[in-house]
Order: structure tokens, then sequence, then C-alpha cells
């Protein structure tokens, strides 16, 4: 009993349901035999991973669907071990190199070096390469990136890469410009709602448009969620008919409460308040730029015009300042009471005028 | 189909598997210059590296410049003219970011190699006369990303075995070679190639690729590509993949050449300036488009729905800020201070959909007393 995601995901490139260009196109690629590293960029939910296996699919055979899961050790150069785990079949293999926090140089140079140099034996094989994938490469760090620049062109005839990511803004410009771009825009509201039917009709149950427009409305753009959401709708209420209540995750009505707790009083013990709801999120592994960005969403929506910009503008400003530092809390809070103070000023500055 | 090709045709296959099929080979790789003749534009370093080759001396090279330039090709041409096919390999070590380059390896690796003595000159197996000077190159290439350690432990090293071997450094950013390295080395800047050479470039790989470009595609490829022949070249060959694996063949154009590229549309920067309050010319004010926070916002939602890569939205806001008519200069500047912080944010690995907005509603708050 697998979820639905997985159960139903499309396997070959024909079977995909929307954007019929980009499979047309990687069908011809996989079949002229002369095919390019390959970086995937889009929203997640899109379905980067999916047109990915489809590709490989239709460049290998049902091959690659035979996967085992690998644990490697790699020896950083200061003796300290790395474990990786790889999930391999016999023409490609799967890594996610942010696993190796800030060792993923090491993990890159050795793990491709062994495959760039080892020759396709099986002779019935479809192709003489081997496919690596990269998940997550947005995360990769700047050596790593580096490290894979002359890779990429050296061991052309061995190896391709395909690298999956959410945006190419972190990625170096020459792995840019080694790759084919493979841009994988959001299903539109139709495309998902198609998807969600096929996805019914396979299961056996007819889908109520007005359900199906009420999950695509709280999925926004992420198929995968939609999905989801859909399956445990059906567990919920096996008819799917009547008023049907998305359960939105606790986290995000917790960061809503947040939020009001904000707009309402601006006092020092208010601070306090919001810093313990904070630490429970954090402690219940939320990222903190999902908190800051989902709460401060909350906020615009609740206050005047004016503010919104300003709000908006700090949010901004203190998840850098996030990213940078290494104690997060501290941020969050920073961001809370300069809305707070914010929020204060405008009011009295809005009662002084009034006098 | 490549792939249903008869069985007999296996194992002469495997017999000559250490060569490369020049058709799966990238151009880039492909179409390296041969001699340093064939490097295209740098005409000054070319002029003083031509001589290096009568007199057979050569100072220790730093060469930089931005990427996509032929540094590396330059220097490759050259020790291939300098030593031919047969000493290649023994006379010179080449090393870059994807080889180990800490200070262990330069103590070892590189030492090692460069305190051999240079064997005696091979005969050349295809008949031609090659200077063979009596040393050995030594390329580090990316040494930018060579630690300050590992570079230091370089200087000492450059010069005991300076009778034997030569270094060449090739990099991206000067600044980032310490600078007791950087005054051993004779420096040759490469700066990005203009039009006309990268035009003539790309020409001659068509040519003899057998596709047809037009002139339009050409340009296009030079201005996504931004005096980057490399980038100019990879994306003519993704082009031309993705035209001829079409069924029939379709001719290029210079879309096709944009979405490889990952260019946002102009249309959907357009539309996104025209959100933030810039007028311009394609959107006309007949439909004057409401501006605000809340059209703002669900602007920039539904862009980082669309997948487009905040950098290049950013890059490209840019140019349409800085070349617009009617803006003034304080606004522009405004704006490009705007658009900078976001830039360094984005570097930091900020959040792209807070960035995009924030630089929208400054960029906005900028521009709306005009009207």
């Amino acid at each position: 009993m697998s979820l639905w995601v997985d159960k139903f995901r499309p396997r070959a490139l024909d079977d995909l349901h929307y954007h019929h260009n980009l499979s047309a196109r990687l069908k011809s690629l996989a079949a002229s035999g002369d095919f390019p590293h390959m970086l995937f960029y889009g929203p997640s939910g899109a379905g980067k991973k999916t047109r990915i296996t489809c590709t490989l699919k239709q460049l290998f055979g049902p091959g690659v669907e035979k996967l085992k899961i690998d644990q490697r050790v790699f020896l950083s150069p200061s003796k300290r071990k790395i474990e990786v785990n790889i999930v391999q079949s016999n023409f490609h293999l799967e890594i996610t190199p942010s696993e190796a926090g800030n060792y993923d140089r090491v993990v890159i140079q050795e793990l491709l070096k062994e495959i760039a140099q080892t020759q396709q034996v099986d002779l019935n094989a479809k192709q003489r390469f081997k496919v690596v994938i990269i998940n997550e490469a947005d995360s990769l760090s700047r050596d790593a990136q580096a490290a894979l620049r002359r890779t990429m062109e050296k061991y052309m005839s061995n190896m391709r890469i395909i690298l999956c990511a959410n945006s190419t803004s972190r990625l170096i410009a020459p792995i840019k410009s080694r790759c084919l771009l493979m841009r994988v825009p959001a299903p539109s509201d139709e495309e998902m709602q198609t998807v969600l039917t096929h996805v019914a009709r396979r299961a056996y149950f007819d889908l109520p448009p007005e359900a199906a427009q009420e999950i695509i409305k709280d999925a926004n753009g992420n198929l995968r969620k939609a999905i989801l959401v859909l399956e445990a709708l059906k567990m919920q209420s096996p008819d799917l008919t009547g008023p049907l209540t998305i359960a939105k995750p606790d986290w995000e009505t917790y960061c809503q409460k947040v939020a009001t707790l904000i707009v309402t009083e601006q006092t020092p013990a208010r601070v306090m308040e919001i810093r313990t709801k904070f630490y429970e999120l954090l402690s219940h592994c939320i990222p903190p730029t999902v908190i800051l960005k989902t709460v401060a969403e909350a906020v615009v929506s609740q206050v005047d015009e004016t503010l919104k910009a300003d709000v908006m503008h700090w949010a901004a400003f203190y998840e850098v300042r996030m990213r940078i530092g290494s104690k997060k809390i501290y941020h969050l809070e920073a961001w809370v009471v300069k809305v707070m103070s914010l929020y204060k000023q405008s009011f009295y500055s809005l009662d002084m005028s009034d006098f | 189909m490549a792939f249903f090709q008869p069985k007999s045709a296996a194992p002469a296959k495997a017999a000559q598997k250490h060569v490369v099929d020049p058709a799966l080979q990238p151009w880039v790789e492909k179409y390296r210059p041969k001699t340093i003749d064939d490097v295209s534009a740098q005409e000054h370093t070319v002029a003083v590296l031509r001589k290096t080759l009568t007199s057979t001396n050569l100072p220790h090279m730093l060469f930089y410049g931005p990427p996509g330039t032929g540094k590396t090709s330059t220097i490759l041409a050259l020790s291939r003219q300098l030593f031919g096919p047969d000493n290649f390999r023994n006379r010179v070590l080449e090393l870059n970011a994807s080889d180990e380059r800490g200070i262990a390896i330069v103590r070892e690796k590189i030492k090692n190699f460069a305190r051999q003595t240079p064997r005696a000159q091979a005969v050349a197996s295809d008949g031609k006369e090659y200077p063979c000077p009596p040393y050995k190159i030594i390329i580090l290439d990316e040494a930018d990303s060579m630690t300050q350690d590992a570079q230091g432990a370089l200087r000492r090293i450059m010069e005991t075995y300076a009778r034997i071997t030569r270094f060449c450094l090739v990099c991206n950013y000067v600044t980032r070679i310490i600078e007791p390295l950087a005054s051993r080395c004779s420096k040759f800047r490469f700066t990005p190639l203009d039009a006309t050479s990268s035009t003539s470039r790309l020409a001659y790989i068509a040519d003899s690729e057998h596709i047809q470009v037009d002139k339009p595609v050409i340009d296009t490829l030079i201005s996504t590509s931004s005096g980057d022949l490399r980038r100019a070249i990879t994306y003519l060959q993704s082009a031309s993949r993705l035209s001829s694996s079409t069924n029939p063949p379709t001719a290029i154009t210079a879309t096709d050449i944009q979405e490889i590229a990952g260019v946002v549309p102009d249309s959907v920067v357009n539309d996104f300036a025209s959100v933030l309050g810039i007028d311009n010319d394609a959107v006309m004010a007949v439909d004057k488009v409401q501006t605000g926070f809340e059209p703002i916002q669900k602007k920039v939602k539904e862009l980082m729905r669309e997948g487009y890569s905040a950098a290049q939205l950013l890059t490209q806001l840019h140019d349409l800020i800085v070349l617009h008519s009617t803006l003034n200069a304080r606004e522009k500047s405004s704006c490009a201070l705007v658009l900078a912080e976001a830039d360094k944010a984005l570097c930091d690995g900020a959040d792209e959909e807070l960035w995009i907005l924030e630089v929208a509603t400054r960029v906005h708050k900028i521009v709306s007393p005009r009207s």
C-alpha cells in the first residue's frame, strides 16, 4: 500500500498530463543519442522529479526502475567519515549532496570521478553513459559546484549529469552554461483539475468538481500537496460531498495565531509570549524561513495598506540576516519587535493627526 | 535509432573505447583552438605568446578574465604547440578545481612534478618538429578556488624550480590570488569577446556542423551570452540538438535560444514592470494597470509559480530600468541600489519570493510619486 502520489506517478513521458511541449522535447532528446547535461528547475511539486524519472526510462528502458539503496562512506581530508545514501540502478544513480553538509565537495569529487572512470560493461545497455542525478543542486556549496565544472566537460563520454533545483539563482554561471536548462513551471488550475480527476478515476471514485476546486485553491500550484490532500480527504469522508474542510497543517494555524498576537497588542509581555510560540514551532522542525514568511503574510493581511510594504521589507531584511547568522530565533524576534514598533508608531501618528 | 544498431558493431566500438565519439563530444571541446593563432580575439596576449614559440622562453604566467574568453584554451594550445602530442603528456600537468588541491597536494604532487628534470625529447610521431623547450608546464586551472595556504605553499616551489618548470595560473578573479604569487607571474588579461570575433567563430562552427543559422539567431546568442564564447557555443549546440531531434527538423529560432538560456520572456518582464508602476511602450497607458501592494504581491506569487529564476528576473528588470527613457537619474540610481541589495541577499541564499517582493515594493515606492 503506497501513497497515491507514488502509486499514480506517471512512469513514461507519454503519460504526463501537462507541459506536453517539454515532454516532446525530452523524448526527442532521449531518442537522439546526443543527450546533454541537464538542469531542471521550477517550484516544488511541479513535477521535476517525475519528468526526470520518465526521461530515464525513455533512455534506458524499464531497467532503471530496479533500484537499490547503497550507503557509502567517504573520507574528508581531515579523516572524518561522511555517510551518504545513494539510490542507484544499473544505469543511473541519485545523490542528495546536502546530506554531506559542508563536505559535499568531497562526495562530488570522489563519486563522480569513480563513475566517470568506469565504462558501461553491459553491451546490451541502450546508452553507453551513466546518468547522475543531483537533487537539491541549489544547496551545493560553491566549492562543490566548482568541482563539477571541469568534470562535466572532461567525462562527457561516460557520464551525464542531471541537476534538479528549485531555482537557478544559487548556481554558479559556469554550471548553468554547461547544462541545457529545463524550466518546469507549476501546473495551471485546469491542468491540476485534469490530473486530480485522472487520479480519482484510477482509484475508482468520482471527484466532484467543487471538491477539486477547493483542493486546487489550497494547494497553490503544488501538485504533490494536492494529491496528498485528496487522499486525506477521501479517507475522512469517502463520498467527498458536503462541506469540505481541508485541514490546515497545525503549524500554519499556529503561525496565524502568532500574527494575530502581534497585531492585537504590542508589549514586551507579548513578545515573551510569542517567543515561546516560536520555540515551539522551531522545535517541530519548521524551517525558520517558512515561519517568517507565513507569519509575515498573515500580518500583512491584517494591517493597513501603508504598513504592508514596510512589514515585508523588514521580513526580507531579517530573513537574510537569519541566513548569515546562526541563531535563528534572534532574528525572528527582532523582526517581531520591529513590526510591533512600526505598528505602534503608525497607530499613534494617526491619532496625533486627528487631534 | 542508435540503439537498434546491429550487434556486430559492438566489438568494433569496444576496441576504440578510449576515443570519444566526435559526434557526442561537446562542441566546446571539439572546437577548442588547436594553435594559438586560432584563438579568437585577445590579439595582445596572442602576439606575446607567439614570440615565446620562437624564442622558447616562457615566464610564469597568470591568465585572468571572465569565463569563456579562452584562457584555458590558450594555454592548452600553446603547450600543445610547444611540445607536440607525444611530449605533451609527460611535460604538462593540468590541475583544476575538480582535483583535490589542498596544501597536501601542493606539497606532494605539484612539488614532485616540478622537481623532475624533464625527460629527453621523444621523437614526434607525426613527423612535425616541435620546439620542445627544456622545461615543463604546470597549469593550475581555476586557481582562484585554491586556498590561501595552498597558494602560499606554491611560492617557494615556483622560485626553486623555475629553471625546469613554468607555472600557468588561470583564474577569473585576480584579486583572489595572493600578492606574492601574482608578482611572480606576468599577467595577461583576457577581455570579453567583441561581437565580430564571436560572430565569425560561431559562423565557422555552424558551418562545419552543417547547420543553418540566421543572423538574428547569432545576434541573440551573442547578446544572451554577453561575451562568453563558451556559453554561446553550448547554447548553439543545445539549440541544434533540439531542432534536429524534432521531426521534421526545424530551423533554430531566436526564441529557442532564449528559452535554452533561461531568459525570462520580455513580455513577462514588461508586465511585471507595469505592475510596479513603470510605464513602458509595450503596455500603453490606455489600460492602466492597477498598482498597489495587493496586485504586486499577487504578481510576484504568479511569477514564482512560473518558476523563473529570481536572479535572472532581477537582471532583466535592471536592464529595463537603466535603459528606460522617462525615468530620471535619481530614480534610476535608487532602483539600482535596491537591485544591488537584492542581488547580495540572493547570493547569501535568501528567500527568492520575499526578495522579489521587496524589490517590487521598493521600486514601486520610488517611481510612484511621479504619477
